[in-house]
């Protein structure tokens, strides 16, 4: 027993200083997280024995279950951290990447998408798209995303040692490899059960985890007017806290961009793109147990969605009034320097004591941990159904598929593993691999909702609209990297700046993908209408509406999550 | 399919852990009374509100979801 402790104490601590000492009843909250997830999936194997139990929990979750667990999958260590160094940097302007980027968006797959994605039992989003348009658009979407997710899992987990050495002192090779293979062993177990479960589990221990931190922080500063007339005190600006008035120009707000990115780059482009074709997200709400249920899923996460700003922009927000020294960008940050996405480690540093701090610190590496065990089961969902079951063995028994799975997920974790590794040697490949997935995103959700509302898009328009818009977020944003005066072009104003060029990007992408997958479509043969059942809107038969209160009707709670929407732009206008 | 009607929901472990992590914190919170932490505003004792805070919730889904109870 000693030999192990002192093993681990030689591996764990790497002699790097450290933001956080931790106490031995931090230690204790850590280690018996481990030892939670672990037996959640032993205990979960027992269920996940089918291919729809391993791939698809059974298609029984809950709308509770099913939301939170789709708001979780996103809502990572990286998205935490992350967005709360952007907050540092641009203010209470990040907080639309949580309220204009989520509402419109997850209500739009909640009452529009959501019910062809169900009713065609498809397991996967390209997997509606070989139903709708063919093989090749299955593989083309198949194959990037297979390599993406398991390019972000990589990251997750680098970023996530990276933090843990920074933040803790733990050598990244001990970071890297204790959690992958947790992670490994729950998800090769449970699969999605397992998956679900702690990524439930996960936004528990997020929001306990945090809330120390706005609670202390603006008894600190004395409330939200305190808050204000600080940060106003160190940045000589009002911009840092307000959501829509700066936003007239480009020039008129930190972060460089104007509305119309926010509003149709942000909130039409990128957060659709995401939130409606992302498997990752759209796998949780498919597991849901009825249409009713799928439906509400992403509505119920759009709800907290609109709450999460309190424990990731706030924080952002108090470091920039309270910190005793300034922040700066990564790329700047020498010895005894603290970078942007620090903010957060060390907001927690500052108010929490021994046990919450060890509760905080727990909820990062969940967060990290469900981020990759997300891209992981998402993996071996595509990788099986998409690209093994289709091309390489055809007709196998259940049993097998569901072998291949728990083989993928572990082949999927030690890809990741090498990706992680990979990352480490090439520290900017962060930036380029963020890039890659914005590559993709838009483009796919202009794919997706042209081939479930139009009946006239054909298998060739798919493809080629796909590849169009793929090819042309592509060719933007070499050519922006390699001129980077032609922003101006892309984002159509000499003052905007680096986040302008993602928005506009997804924006154009989206509508050049939309474009050609109509002139295509005009001009080729499309499949016979009963190839289109259940696939479009025009020939689905929507289930009978039962009779139940309104209350209970998703579009009342969309209706609810859009006012509460409005009240928040409203109040930090 | 039988057994997995009588499948724990996730709500239980939940409660199991949180219940767990209340009594840690709140434990930690009271040997270190007497000498509070170097934590901002660590007078208010904010581990032993945390602890109480994790026990209750804990305590609810443990209570609601035991296994024994029949589900909703």
């Amino acid at each position: 027993m000693a030999m192990t402790c002192s093993f681990a104490a030689v591996f764990l601590w790497s002699g790097a200083s450290r933001l956080i000492s931790l106490a031995p009843s931090d230690v204790l909250i850590i280690a018996l997280y481990f030892v939670t997830v672990l037996g959640i999936g032993l205990y979960l194997r027992r269920y996940a024995n089918t291919s729809n139990d391993f791939f698809m929990a059974g298609r029984e979750m809950t709308a509770w279950v099913a939301g939170l667990s789709f708001l979780s999958a996103n809502l990572g260590a990286i998205e935490l951290m992350g967005w709360a160094g952007s907050t540092y940097e641009y203010g209470i302007l990040a907080a639309h990447f949580y309220w204009i980027a989520a509402f419109p968006s997850m209500v739009f797959l909640g009452l529009v998408m959501m019910p062809f994605y169900y009713i065609s039992k498809t397991h996967s989003v390209p997997g509606y798209l070989q139903l709708r348009y063919g093989e090749a658009t299955r593989a083309l979407s198949g194959i990037s995303f297979a390599f993406m997710t398991v390019l972000m899992s990589g990251i997750n987990m680098y970023a996530m040692a990276l933090v843990m050495k920074v933040v803790l002192g733990w050598n990244i090779h001990f970071s890297i490899w204790v959690s992958s293979l947790t992670v490994a062993v729950y998800v090769a177990l449970g699969g999605l059960y397992s998956a679900i479960f702690n990524e439930v589990l996960q936004f528990f221990l997020i929001w306990l985890g945090a809330l120390v931190i706005p609670v202390l922080g603006l008894i600190e500063v004395g409330g939200w007017s305190g808050l204000q007339a600080k940060i106003f005190e160190r940045m000589h600006s009002n911009d840092y806290v307000h959501l829509w008035s700066g936003l007239g120009s480009f020039s008129t707000n930190p972060m460089g961009v104007h509305w119309t990115g926010v509003v149709f780059g942000l909130g039409g482009a990128i957060a659709c793109g995401y939130w409606t074709t992302d498997f990752l997200v759209v796998q949780r709400a498919m597991a849901a147990k009825d249409l009713r249920s799928a439906q509400l899923a992403p509505i119920i996460a759009s709800y907290f969605k609109m709450v999460v700003p309190l424990i990731v922009i706030l924080p952002g927000l108090l470091g920039l009034a309270v910190l005793p020294y300034k922040l700066v960008p990564q790329s700047a940050a020498g010895p005894g320097m603290h970078s942007y996405n620090e903010v957060l480690p060390l907001m927690l540093a500052r108010y929490a004591g021994p046990g919450l701090l060890g509760l905080g610190v727990t909820a990062l590496i969940a967060g990290f941990m469900s981020g990759m065990a997300g891209n992981v089961s998402a993996f071996a969902t595509v990788w099986t159904y998409d690209i093994y079951q289709p091309y390489i063995k055809k007709g196998m028994s259940d049993e097998h598929y569901v072998k291949i799975g728990r083989w993928c997920t572990i082949l999927g974790v030690i890809l990741s593993i090498g990706t992680a590794y990979f990352v480490t040697s090439f520290k900017s490949i962060m930036d380029y691999m963020q890039a890659l997935v914005g590559f993709f995103i838009s483009p796919l959700f202009g794919s997706v909702v042209v081939g479930m509302l139009w009946k006239r898009a054909t298998a060739k328009g798919g493809f080629w609209g796909l590849l169009a818009g793929t090819g042309s977020s592509v060719a933007m944003y070499t050519a922006v990297k390699i001129h980077p005066a032609w922003l101006r072009y892309v984002a159509l104003s000499p003052d905007a700046k680096d986040m302008a060029e993602n928005l506009y990007r997804a924006l154009w992408s989206l509508l050049i993908c939309v474009f050609v997958t109509i002139a295509v479509s005009l001009f080729t043969e499309r499949k016979p209408k009963e190839q289109l059942q259940g696939l479009v809107w025009s020939y689905t038969k929507f289930p009978p509406a039962e009779a139940m209160p309104v209350w209970k009707k998703p579009w009342f709670w969309a209706v609810g999550v859009a006012i509460f929407f409005g009240v928040l732009q409203w109040v930090f206008w | 399919m039988s057994e997995r009607q009588h499948m724990l929901p996730v709500w239980f472990f939940i409660g199991i852990l949180l219940t767990a992590y209340g009594v840690i914190i709140f434990i930690t919170s009271l040997i270190d009374w007497p000498h509070p932490s170097a934590a901002i505003l660590s007078q208010y004792h904010p581990s032993f509100w945390g602890g109480i805070l994790l026990l209750v919730i804990g305590g609810v889904y443990v209570f609601h979801f035991w296994p024994r109870r029949p589900r909703r």
